[in-house]
């Protein structure tokens, strides 16, 4: 079937006008755009921008949060066939310099004052940036630069250019082909400077309509856009597969109420990386740490019923009818509100993706009756690889290979992928192209895997992260790291090792999880520096590395790997300071040489270590803290698995 | 740059002087402020800023002196007369109901707006439903404003500090005032607090045009977003005019850093 995005939108405009297209929460009400309003909108500013001289071809730099303007914006761009380019919305100026070049940008659609300001001190490096396009025009009233005007403004030139050109869009739009690019993606950087991926209309399309068949998504199905526009999975979930099924997306009022939408929309359909259902559990079980006894009580043994048979009730495997009747019991008691509380009453899919889920959290939410799913996928497979079924989940697999995909693991370990969601090429750079895209077509994912005997696909870690200890046993840190971050009071984790006798760690704290553990137990603290170096919470991160030794001792090829030494860090590790990408994912080399000093005494036996790190406050001012940090030894326990 | 320039005088006050028994508050204090500016009062502790304001909003009756708010004199202003003229205020020590939550705070500043009666408003009939629908619209755009939509439903008791001064700050804007007198609204607030509320100030005055009087402590503060600044000590008035005179002038410089006497 060859169709783009703009048709589409005009499709569901012309079959079901009044449907509901997109919400938005503004002055506390939900205001609903139509798919008859939608395509209108899109078609006043397709002309506005035509009159702006935006042309076929032409990049238009999307940066913002989710709007429904920002969202229609991609399909403007796709209308006239030019190429949106979203950016993230936190990023820094110097971060979105290099998009702007590298993409050769003329056209910004912004969100408001606080990225316009970041644009304009741009523009004087970048003189290429002609136009750029403001949806919110508070504190934007006196600007009078050159280039810069509202969407309100953009509207008028649209109506004006329609006048005097009656045919332009639908024009335009029919001259679009399936095989143009509708998207530029830039990755978010983990190694060297970020590329774009230049995705097809064929591709996304194809890659929606899989995940919509799988699921069975309609239009009824609302979802909640609040991930960043730029990321590939809101791309895929709320423009791509949004245009396929047709469902409704709704943008929250802030990023801070997302909470509090979320609960009044009750999405049927959810999409979240994997922190944020670790962000959501970790918040239940602080509240239900402060709650009574009674509660408590009831909450524990209900959690037990729904551990020992939630999952298989869900995947309709068989249950002892004792199970059953005290997991329905659970339901109305326990399961049912803590749904509710979550906002996830009505959900009928849930997926995860962008980081590996760890399995106790995975069957936390199963088992309290949510049909949790993962899939997996990179930007430049538009996230869909591998995708789990309804009735074949599996715990600590991705799932089988989409319909439409093809998937073998190299030689080496890696996973391979040939299929419909395969990028067309990296922006302006065949070399890299040509380095993950092999003869055959496949595109090297740089994820190690292995496939099992039913076709599930089982990641490790990333290809290049694997590594050896000195010993030669395989050392897959991410594992080690996700076993630690499932842990509420552990936020984030480094393991090292590669080419080491042993493996260190360096750990940080849930601030929020910590702290209110710590005033539970009477324990004061000045702030995040000195609760992180108090006696009691290494003596508790210690017990957490333990019970991790412990898991890896009982598993087969993993028992070298034992966390030997580790330190609690001082400060938390920020995408400010460059630590975690923007997606929050560790920037291992990059830590590895910040912090070479606590690395080396780690492995030297020292006791403890002091150090000075350099941070960067939000405003853009610098600042240093110092610290000086205790090293532990760690519990190892002999491998269970060698024994038995 | 500002939208509105400067307009013409829209409050004048003429050789005010406030006493408390033996107490001198306020001696002969003039000053005016033109429609559309941002005028600072500073000065250390005691030095009647605060009266100050309270005598223009009338809940202190200066013995000396009248002000003239848009050409009309008064020799004593009554509180009610001023918030119907288009003044409102925000405190020092923040003056909300606690209980409440955030909206019904903020929707408090439209009473004076709101003209259905008591019985009608409580049988929530006709008319009074509607004005009620029209008053809360108005309340919604202050809430977005304030960047405090997470917290509508929040009683304000339980939100920090910083928010509760915001609370404040948008229950006088829901009087949609002419003349905003701000009492220390900078007040107890951390660095970034004091950003967001400084963003705020500048943000009303641009936006609505609303001509602010405000007092503070903090002479960065002041300085950065103030047009004139009036400079008090021991309730006289020993300086008056832009940031950088004011900067410069001995006598404020004495009495911020302090001389041997």
């Amino acid at each position: 079937m060859q169709t783009t995005f703009p048709r589409l939108l005009l499709k569901h405009a012309a079959e079901r006008p009044q449907a509901p297209a997109l919400r938005e929460k503004e002055y506390g009400i939900w205001q609903t755009w139509s798919w008859a309003r939608a395509a209108e909108d899109v078609r006043l500013m397709s002309c506005g921008l035509a009159a702006l001289g935006f042309k076929p071809g032409h990049n238009l730099a999307i940066i913002g949060d989710n709007r429904p303007h920002l969202y229609l914006s991609f399909l403007v761009a796709q209308s006239l066939r030019g190429v949106p380019v979203p950016m993230y919305q936190d990023a820094v100026a110097s971060e979105m310099a290099f998009v702007l070049e590298d993409a050769e940008i003329e056209f910004v659609f912004a969100e408001n004052q606080e990225q316009v300001d970041k644009l304009l001190e741009l523009r004087e490096t970048v003189p290429n940036l002609k136009h750029i396009i403001y949806d919110d025009p508070r504190g934007l009233r006196n600007y009078k630069h050159e280039g810069l005007i509202s969407v309100e403004r953009l509207f008028e030139l649209g109506r004006e250019y329609e006048r005097a050109h009656p045919a332009f869009y639908k024009d335009a739009v029919e001259q679009g082909q399936a095989s143009d690019v509708s998207v530029i993606l830039y990755t978010s950087g983990t190694t060297g400077r970020p590329k774009g991926v230049c995705q097809t209309h064929a591709s996304f399309i194809n890659s929606a309509r899989g995940g919509v068949e799988v699921d069975g998504l309609n239009p009824d199905d609302n979802i909640i856009s609040y991930l960043p526009p730029a990321w590939v999975g809101d791309h895929l979930f709320s423009i791509a597969q949004w245009l396929v099924a047709g469902f409704t997306i709704n943008c929250p009022e802030s990023a801070a109420t997302v909470s509090i939408d979320l609960r009044e929309i009750g999405p049927s359909y959810y999409f979240a990386p994997p922190r944020v259902f670790e962000s959501m559990l970790t918040s239940v079980s602080i509240r239900m740490e402060d709650a009574a006894a009674p509660k408590r009580w009831l909450y524990q043994k209900f959690m037990a019923v729904a551990r020992r048979c939630g999952s298989e009730i869900l995947d309709g495997h068989p249950v002892p009818l004792t199970d059953r009747l005290l997991y329905a019991l659970g339901n109305v008691l326990v399961y049912g509100p803590l749904r509710n509380v979550l906002g996830l009453s009505r959900i009928r899919v849930a997926y995860t993706a962008g980081a590996a889920i760890g399995p106790d959290l995975f069957r936390f939410y199963r088992s309290i009756g949510i049909n949790l799913k993962q899939l997996y996928g990179q930007t430049e497979t538009c996230a869909y690889v591998c995708i789990q079924k309804n009735g074949r989940v599996k715990l600590n697999s991705v799932g089988e290979a989409a319909p439409g995909i093809e998937i073998k693991i190299a030689d080496n370990g890696e996973v391979l992928v040939r299929g419909v969601s395969v990028l067309k090429e990296y922006y302006k750079r065949p070399d890299a192209t040509a380095e993950v895209i092999d003869e055959q077509g496949y595109f090297h994912t740089g994820d190690a895997g292995v496939i099992d005997h039913d076709g599930h696909l089982h990641i490790i870690d990333r290809a290049k992260d694997v590594g050896k200890l000195a010993s030669g046993a395989i050392f897959a840190p991410n594992y080690i790291e996700n076993k630690l971050k499932f842990f509420p009071q552990i936020k984030e984790a480094v393991c090292f090792g590669h080419t080491r006798d042993q493996v260190c760690a360096f750990i940080n704290i849930d601030f929020e999880a910590v702290g209110n553990w710590a005033e539970r137990q009477a324990l004061p603290y000045g702030g995040y520096v000195d609760l992180a170096a108090k006696q009691q919470v290494l003596d508790m991160v210690a017990d957490c590395v333990a019970k991790v030794n412990a898991d890896l001792a009982a598993e087969e090829g993993m028992s070298d790997t034992q966390i030997a030494r580790f330190l609690v860090l001082h400060k938390e590790l920020d995408p400010d300071d460059d630590e975690l990408t923007r997606t929050r994912k560790v920037r291992r080399g990059f830590i590895a040489d910040k912090y070479a000093v606590l690395i080396d005494a780690l492995y030297t036996g020292r006791s403890e270590q002091f150090i000075e790190t350099q941070v960067k406050f939000e405003d853009g001012r610098t600042g240093t803290v110092s610290a000086t940090l205790q090293i532990r030894d760690a519990t190892c326990y002999p491998s269970v698995a060698k024994a038995a | 740059m500002k939208q509105r320039p400067m307009g013409d005088v829209i409050l004048d006050v003429q050789n005010i002087s406030l006493s408390f028994g033996g107490v001198k508050a306020l001696t002969d204090i003039s000053f005016n402020v033109r429609e559309h500016e941002i005028r600072a009062i500073i000065g250390p502790n005691g030095a009647g800023k605060s009266s100050m304001l309270n005598c223009i909003n009338g809940v202190y009756q200066p013995q000396q002196g009248s002000i003239t708010f848009r050409g009309q004199t008064f020799h004593h202003m009554n509180s009610r007369q001023v918030a119907e003229m288009g003044v409102a205020r925000t405190f020092q020590n923040l003056a909300l109901f606690k209980g409440m939550s955030v909206l019904d705070n903020i929707m408090s500043g439209r009473n004076l707006k709101i003209k259905s009666n008591l019985l009608l408003q409580a049988l929530r009939i006709g008319p009074a439903e509607r004005e009620e629908i029209r008053h809360r619209e108005q309340v919604e755009r202050i809430i977005d404003f304030l960047e405090i939509q997470a917290h509508r439903k929040t009683p304000v008791g339980q939100l920090p500090y910083g928010l509760q001064k915001r609370v404040d700050l948008g229950r006088a804007l829901a009087m949609e005032p002419q003349v905003l007198l701000l009492d220390e609204p900078m007040a107890g607030m951390n660095v970034e607090e004091k950003q967001d509320m400084c963003r705020f100030i500048l943000d009303v005055n641009d936006e609505f045009g609303t001509t602010v009087v405000l007092i503070e402590h903090d002479m960065g503060v002041v300085m950065d977003i103030s047009d004139r600044v009036v400079v008090l000590d021991y309730g006289k008035k020993i300086g008056d005019g832009v940031p950088d005179e004011v900067r410069n002038n001995e006598d404020v410089i004495q009495a911020y850093l302090g001389t041997s006497h």
